[in-house]
């Protein structure tokens, strides 16, 4: 029963089955409202509850949070036709990335996300001239530090972060996507290939291009926070597009692993699947936290944090990162 | 956690846990007299914890989260475990409200219509709140002035009262018998106690009210009045909200609203007697 969950498979649950929010009493409501915060799912819980029976406490708080993320869309809409007219300049169309890719395509996984920053992709021979353009329209350097100018650039799949000056919105232009210094290398050049014109004037990847970026961001770059969002847009994809060529495309970019792992969690989260092996480490980590939105299990997230340093470089790099960055600080 | 209290100030609830019990019990004494979170669920989460397991312990020192956090909020010393609760809980309605348009400035209602002053810190927004409540008007707030898109009307929010340095004793003066928080020497922001709103406050938090004034006082100025055009008083109420940005077009249209509908003056005050006065010529010119 719902009391004995006491980790974010609570909310993982509420998102796949929502009807299963219906006999929450005051505290599971609280502690569900509390994680989907901390996981930066609330605007998406808020559209998957809509209409369900539940207190008027928690419908108010989940009303602010459909507005919230109905203004975060418009936003982010609006800084991707800004970087639309920077870019048009110089004949340059960017590839939408993540949430602002799936609100600009009106698909599911957008519905209520969360969007912060603006991620774009775009061809890496136009790198030096996008940075140009944006620069001339208003984007300014956040990181005025040599060491991690010098570190985005050389290592980095993506300059290093733009902010608007006027705006106060952040821009991640990627040239591909994952760090040049992962030991997998996706096709960028077939990712731009495949992608999708919108009417709007700018692009998004393809399905298979989208779910395959995903499954690299989640498993072969970070260190899963944001983990349960990251698979939540996995199902919403793999609901709407189906994964008919998916396993052909991961392939071609070097992440059959990352992928596979990424559809059986799905279906261990948001399915009735049952973990095995290391994934349910993974589970572990994912639903770290708590009902006061705390994170716990600081031992599992403390190895996924040192995972996701080794798989983004070598070892003798990593010494010198670490030793560099301990120096500086 | 460890220690949790829950609470309704005017129309937003919280829960406050912590991992030390002497900041929660200064909550309960303070908000004895105040209700429950609608249904039992709060709007925001608010966290007071240990870095480390061992400053819980050892030189404690209080770490501010929640729902909303700052990344560079730096945390304070056990003994001000009060404060930081009152931080956190602004710091949520600062960065998390929605449903409200949230503005910097403290309220009072006579006859069902808000007197709003707002100001930067120092002007004077809290100690006038206090000394006009206690020549009978209603205190809505000290802190926030919650102004509904929806209808145009404030709501209350009458959380524990921050004093500040002089102001202490000067609402002590107007205040008697008000109950007091502990005095807090030495804080970030100077010397704070914490005054429980009268009881009129706390059982008329519920009734909003419509703006009929707003007032931009500073302190320490020869007496003078003087009315604010409205551009300027829009875009200086931009500045006195934490969330105009993110409502959006509803904040730009309630803000709008607002400058439209209510007289904006400037009140220049030498000390709270005058500014009593001024304030009561304004409201009676109305």
């Amino acid at each position: 029963m719902v009391g004995a969950v006491n980790d974010a498979r609570l909310l993982a649950r509420a998102l796949a089955d929502p009807g299963s929010v219906v006999g929450l009493d005051a505290a599971g409501w609280t502690a569900l409202l509390a994680m989907a915060r901390a996981e930066q799912l609330i605007g998406t819980l808020a559209l998957r509850v809509d209409g369900l029976p539940m207190p008027d406490a928690a419908k108010a708080i989940l009303a602010d949070a459909r507005a919230a993320a109905e203004h975060g869309r418009r936003a982010a809409l609006w800084e991707a036709e800004m970087a639309r007219r920077a870019l048009a300049a110089i004949g340059c169309q960017p590839v939408l990335l993540k949430g602002t890719a799936f609100v600009a395509a009106g698909l599911s996984a957008g519905q209520g996300r969360s969007i912060g920053d603006l991620d774009i992709l775009v061809p890496r021979a136009a790198i030096d001239a996008v940075e140009a353009a944006l620069l001339a329209a208003g984007w300014e350097w956040v990181k005025p530090d040599p060491y991690d100018d010098a570190y985005y650039r050389r290592w980095m799949h993506e300059l290093p972060p733009l902010i608007h000056r006027e705006r106060d919105r952040m821009i991640d232009v990627h040239h591909t996507i994952l760090p040049l210094t992962t030991r997998v290398t996706p096709d960028a050049g077939a990712l731009i290939d495949d992608s999708v014109a919108l009417e709007s004037g700018l692009r998004t990847l393809s399905p298979n291009g989208m779910l395959v970026h995903a499954a690299a961001h989640l498993f072969a770059d970070g260190d899963l926070a944001g983990g349960l969002r990251n698979l939540w847009d996995i199902r919403c994809l793999i609901d709407e597009f189906g994964t008919d060529g998916l396993d052909a495309e991961a392939q071609r970019h070097g992440l059959s692993r990352e992928m596979t792992r990424s559809l059986r969690l799905v279906d261990t989260l948001f399915g009735d699947r049952k973990a095995s092996g290391t994934d349910r480490l993974y589970i572990r980590r994912i639903t770290a936290r708590d009902g006061w939105g705390r994170p716990i299990r600081p031992v599992t997230r403390l190895a996924f944090y040192v995972r996701s340093h080794w798989l983004r470089m070598p070892p003798a790099m990593l010494a010198r990162h670490l030793w560099t960055k301990w120096r500086k600080s | 956690m460890k220690h949790a209290f829950s609470v309704r100030i005017g129309p937003v609830g919280f829960r406050i846990g912590s991992d030390w019990r002497a900041p929660i019990a200064a909550l309960e004494t303070l908000y004895r007299d105040y209700p429950q979170p609608h249904d039992g669920i709060p709007d925001f989460t608010v966290r007071l914890f240990a870095r480390r397991p061992w400053r819980r312990f050892i030189r404690p020192s209080v770490e501010i989260g929640g729902d909303y956090m700052l990344p560079e909020a730096a945390p304070l010393p056990l003994r001000q475990g009060l404060l930081a609760a009152e931080m956190a809980m602004n710091l949520q309605m600062a960065l998390g409200a929605r449903r409200y348009l949230l503005l910097h400035a403290s309220a009072v209602e006579r006859d069902g219509r808000a007197l709003l002053m707002t100001g930067i810190s120092g002007a004077g927004k809290s100690t006038l709140a206090t000394l006009l409540a206690a020549k009978g008007w209603r205190f809505m707030g000290d802190e926030f002035a919650l102004l509904d898109p929806a209808t145009g009307l404030i709501h209350a929010f009458p959380r524990l009262i921050s004093l500040k340095n002089d102001a202490i004793a000067a609402a002590e003066a107007a205040w008697p018998d008000a109950r007091m928080g502990p005095l807090l020497p030495a804080t970030p922001k100077g010397d704070i106690r914490h005054m429980v709103p009268d009881a009129r406050a706390i059982a008329l938090m519920d009734m909003p009210a419509t703006p009929a004034l707003l007032l931009f006082p500073r302190y320490g100025f020869e007496a003078e009045t003087r009315p604010v055009p409205p551009a300027e008083a829009f875009v200086r109420m931009t500045q006195a909200s934490t969330n105009y940005v993110a409502l959006g077009e509803a904040g730009f249209r309630a803000l709008t609203g607002l400058i439209a509908d209510v007289p904006s003056v400037a009140v220049d005050y030498p000390d709270g007697a005058s500014a009593i006065d001024q304030v009561e010529a304004l409201w009676s010119a109305l």
